[in-house]
């Protein structure tokens, strides 16, 4: 069997997978592990640029997929009325203040020679820093926040389109992977792994606990659509005549097509960062990549300079985990920073990146298809197979009910154990690099 | 000025808070270390073994509570923990028999490692969550309080109380004991200095007649036993829910790499100085500056620096200062 | 295509730990048998090289017999540590054969020749450098079950200088001393033919004078000792037998003084 054909059974595999919950459950559900598994695709993708490419080990991927989510907030949302003005500025020169504190430690840190007069006057800036900050901040926080508290009580966002939130988040992400990267990407060996565990849950704790930014645990709901909403589809007599015509009534009809809509945007946004990910691959830059992860004291020897590239692809794959954040959470219409958990969001797409193939950006969609398809199924196949299990059990047993009530917790196992088999019997995965 | 209150209130809410944290996470951070020193890789389970190993303390305290067993004053949990240490012992046996063997005979690389230690972090939550399911559980009983604060208030008529819970001295007590044994057999015993060896050179222990796989299997089992032990003291001190343990792994990770990965006494240095930082930076001090300043100076606020669900921010950034100023960490790694 | 195994050029330091990580050393067997005859230990005719890779030793032949010195010398790259290598069973054995005291041990593991009685030094990493001295000669003598006190007071007695730095680590200590320690516990399984690959290398001359002392000394006590030295002319002198190894193969073998007189040995190697 040659190798195309091999790799369109395994898509074909996954797609029949999805078809028979369309068939069994509902078309809803299979249309939205398709939305779902674009996204997680996406999110492979990056990952997959950073260790399939470069050997970058990445668990903060919650962390670029939070800010990617944040972006769609703060373009997408209208801003609260009256929330600048009342602490807008008090905020930003806060922001700036922090940001210049720091600057100026690391210039002191560059010009000053090492010892004990550096090292108090870092601190004595940091200390002042951070106190001017505050008290700078904290008032302007509060006024923010006194704002209609039940409703918004956030600075709110700029009111653009959401589709523009899509780069923008990308950018965030960018952004924060090149502080990471520069910092923890360094000299003979790194500490990427540590410094994104944490700036991950740093970011989470951010966006929890600032209300004036993100309304913290109250979440931001109803972040402006790219699509139509299922209401003025249903209201659209043209509409509700063709979904008629097609077999539909007008309520499932328009959940349809949301989905549908969605499903061609992120569609379109998966193709061109395929295709712009396999063109790098095949440019210069990328056989570079390749030479510095097979044998970097060889790459080095040719005067390639390993950590500018390594820093450039951890911050492109990030950007491309902020992307697909932002459409995550455009989607969801809402930002609910609670719900970002690292088994979910990043070590997920670690299986995902795994199964699929390392190192291949086809493997890489079809893990993040096949990954998502079984964290959402796994759950009724398991209370399916408890039932089985528990069908000869007197009702009422402590360990029937035990058993059918942990079925939740199959998802765990499975992920689990599926990465484990794949490394064992197929450690290049389902579709191995080329 | 009323130095004394303060000094009780900064012990009260600041030290002893800090100390039983900080030996908890000092104990998860020794597990973490050995095996990075051992086996060569961050073992991204350990929250998960340390939430494992106190499930089944709790599993075997609930059955000796029905059974009306108990230590008096002292938690039952505590009678039930050896039998939660075996548990841990023999699963995490099992684990390297049937997982993480395989690896080593195919000389996989550490990292490889890790990503294997991912996939192990997912079952082993989903098997915790699975038979005791993600909620809250209690199994704490006995005395609540070595030294309560009332108690504390009428014995010395100062106004600030002093509580010392029962949990907090067992966790510092354990500890001692715990630390005391591994530096013993570390550095006293032929089997733990052939570890030692191993960590430090491989081939040369290869050559001088030390088993590889004796050296790993006694390293899973002493892991074994400090993340029980660091699981069920963080669960007894404030509660059992599988999750937290998941997130303990940050602090944990920090601590051991303050201290120096693969150096054990860097563990216990890096659990206490992210323990105190994490409290410290999060504590409300307005409670402590009442008794020392003057009464026309006293804050207004409440002179937290960051609010507590910062704490993992703080570890963090503790991290990355002592990697900034000393990349190898406080004291100098590899050396278990 | 890359190495399923393999860490794709990660080298982060939070997550994998690279400091004292061994190297692939074959696995072996652990099956011997009798094959009488010869010299006390002969690496006979090997052909080997490391893993899949190329030949790097040609029908090479070393040996060294009861009460010798054997000296292996020759240009940078010609497979002398190589072949002290397949000789301990560190790479793979393509062809030929090893025999230590009329046994043939060709299918064991390094492990395994240890306790048949080989003792190894090797070039670098020859110590545990977090360990105190006398912990690196207890470690040494960890296959034995006997008491070895005594054996440690010889070593002591060999290398006073190691008496007196017993509770220091020896990751602190010279470079001289540093050998002297990986000598040390070599001695401390009592091996009946000690391996030494360059145990000069990186000492002062004054050193190496020293060193070359102590393992005439140690040879005098009945051990044989099969060298590989970067110092040729003076490693010759005190050789019983000299092997000179070009790209893999024999090119000269004789006596020390024979290879010393040698005008080709004398022109290529000594330096005329």
């Amino acid at each position: 069997m040659n190798e195309t054909m091999k790799n369109t059974l395994l898509f074909g595999i996954v797609a029949l997978l999805i078809m028979s919950v369309g068939f069994q459950q509902s078309w809803n559900s299979a249309l939205l592990i398709v939305a779902m598994g674009l996204i997680s695709s996406i999110m492979a993708l990056g990952v997959n640029l950073q260790w399939g490419f470069a050997g970058l080990f990445n668990v903060g991927i919650m962390g670029f997929v939070a800010l990617g989510g944040l972006a769609a907030v703060l373009i997408g949302v209208p801003p609260t009325e009256g929330a600048f003005q009342a602490g807008g500025l008090g905020v930003v020169s806060a922001l700036l203040l922090g940001a210049g504190t720091v600057l100026l430690v690391i210039q002191i840190m560059k010009r000053m020679q090492p010892g004990w007069q550096r090292n108090i006057l870092v601190i004595v800036v940091l200390v002042a820093g951070f106190f001017l900050f505050r008290a700078l901040l904290d008032p302007s926080v509060e006024r923010i926040e006194e704002i209609n508290p039940a409703q918004t009580g956030f600075l709110g966002g700029l009111g653009l389109p959401v589709l523009l939130a899509w780069p923008v988040g990308g950018l965030f992400a960018a952004a924060a992977a090149w502080v990471i990267g520069k910092t923890a990407l360094g000299l003979r060996s790194d500490y990427l792994a540590i410094a994104t565990l944490g700036i991950a849950e740093i970011i989470i704790a951010v966006l929890k606990n600032e209300d004036w930014l993100t309304r913290g645990v109250k979440n931001v709901i109803g972040v402006p659509r790219p699509v139509p909403y299922e209401i003025d589809l249903q209201n659209n007599p043209a509409f509700v005549e063709r979904a008629a015509s097609l077999g539909f009534d007008p309520v499932e009809g328009s959940t349809l097509w949301v989905k549908i809509c969605y499903i061609a945007l992120f569609a379109a946004v998966l193709l061109v960062l395929m295709w712009m990910a396999q063109r790098a691959l095949h440019s210069p830059w990328g056989r570079m990549l390749r030479a510095i992860r097979d044998n970097e004291v060889a790459a080095e020897a040719m005067g390639k300079d390993v950590t500018a590239r390594h820093l450039q692809v951890f911050v492109l794959g990030s950007a491309i985990c902020g992307i697909a954040g932002a459409m995550m959470t455009t989607m969801d219409s809402q930002l609910t920073p609670g719900s970002y958990q690292p088994l979910r969001f990043t070590f997920l797409v670690w299986v995902m990146v795994i199964v699929g193939g390392s190192g291949n950006n086809l493997g890489s969609v079809l893990g993040g298809f096949l990954i998502w398809f079984l964290w959402v199924q796994v759950e009724p196949m398991g209370l399916w197979l408890m039932n089985v299990i528990t069908a000869g059990m007197a009702d009422g047993s402590a360990l029937k009910a035990h058993l059918i009530e942990s079925a939740a917790h199959m998802r765990l196992l499975t992920m689990g154990m599926v990465l484990l088999l794949v490394l064992r019997f197929s450690p290049r995965g389902l579709i191995p690099e080329k | 000025m009323d130095f004394l209150n303060a000094i009780v209130a900064l012990a009260n809410y600041v030290l002893i808070p800090g100390i039983a944290y900080g030996s908890q996470l000092a104990l998860g951070a020794l597990g973490v270390t050995l095996v990075y020193g051992i086996l060569r890789f961050s073992n991204f389970a350990h929250g998960d073994t340390m939430a494992l190993g106190a499930m089944a303390t709790v599993l075997m305290t609930w059955l000796f509570q029905s059974w009306g067993l108990s230590l008096g004053p002292l938690p039952t949990a505590l009678l039930a923990l050896p039998f939660g240490i075996l548990f841990a012992i023999g699963l995490l046996l099992f684990t390297d028999r049937t997982v993480y063997k395989f690896y080593r005979v195919k000389k996989a690389k550490p990292v490889i490692l890790v990503i294997v230690s991912l996939g192990i972090t997912f079952i082993y939550n989903g098997v915790t969550r699975f038979i005791i399911g993600a909620d809250d559980q209690n199994f704490f009983d006995g005395e609540r309080f070595i030294i309560s604060a009332r108690e504390f208030k009428t014995a010395t008529g100062l106004d600030e109380g002093l509580s010392f819970k029962t949990t907090q001295g067992i966790t510092i007590i354990t500890a001692i004991i715990v630390v005391a044994l591994l530096f013993w057999f570390l550095n006293r015993t032929r089997a733990g200095k052939s570890m030692r060896a191993y960590s430090d050179n491989e081939d040369l222990a290869l050559l001088s007649g030390i088993n590889p796989e004796r050296v790993v299997m006694i390293t899973w089992m002493i892991v074994a036993t400090l993340a029980t032990i660091a699981g069920v003291l963080y669960g007894l001190d404030k509660s059992f829910k599988p999750f937290t343990y998941f997130q303990l792994l940050l602090p944990i990770f920090a601590s051991a790499i303050v201290g120096g990965l693969g150096n054990p006494i860097g563990a216990i240095a890096g659990g206490f100085v992210i323990a105190f930082s994490e409290v410290t930076i999060t504590y409300a001090w307005k409670k402590i500056l009442v008794y020392l300043m003057p009464e026309s100076l006293e804050p207004n606020g409440l002179v937290q620096l960051l609010s507590t669900d910062y704490k993992f921010a703080v570890s963090f950034v503790i991290l990355l200062i002592v990697l900034l100023f000393k990349p190898t960490g406080l004291f100098k790694g590899q050396s278990v | 295509m890359s190495d399923p195994y393999g860490d794709r050029g990660n080298k982060d330091i939070s997550i994998t730990n690279p400091k004292g990580m061994g190297s692939e050393i074959p696995t072996r067997g652990d099956t011997s048998f009798p094959s009488p005859g010869g010299p006390f230990l002969i690496g006979d005719g090997m052909t080997a090289g490391y893993g899949n890779g190329p030949d790097i030793l040609h029908d090479c032949t070393i040996a060294v017999d009861k009460g010798e010195i054997a000296v292996i010398v020759g240009p940078n790259g010609a497979g002398k540590s190589t072949g002290m290598k397949a000789v301990f069973g560190m790479l793979d054995m393509r062809k030929g054969h090893v025999r230590l005291d009329g046994e043939d041990i060709t299918d064991l593991s390094p492990q395994a020749r240890v306790a048949k009685g080989m003792g190894f030094v090797p070039q670098t990493s020859n110590i545990f450098t977090s360990m105190t001295v006398e912990e690196n000669l207890e470690m040494g003598a960890f296959i034995r079950t006997d008491d070895f006190s005594d054996t440690m007071a010889q070593v002591y007695d060999l290398f006073p200088i190691l008496k007196d730095k017993r509770y220091q680590a020896a990751g602190e200590l010279s470079g001289g001393q540093r050998q002297q320690v990986a000598v040390g516990r070599a001695l401390m399984t009592k091996p009946k033919v000690l391996m030494l690959d360059e145990p000069t290398a990186g000492v002062s001359p004054i050193v190496m004078d020293e060193l070359f002392d102590r393992i005439i000394e140690v040879a005098r006590t009945g051990i044989p000792i099969l060298m590989v030295e970067q110092n040729a002319r003076q490693a010759l002198e005190i050789a019983d037998k000299g092997y000179v190894l070009v790209q893999g193969a024999n090119a000269y073998t004789g006596t020390g003084k024979e290879l010393l007189a040698d005008p080709e040995v004398r022109k290529s190697f000594l330096g005329g």
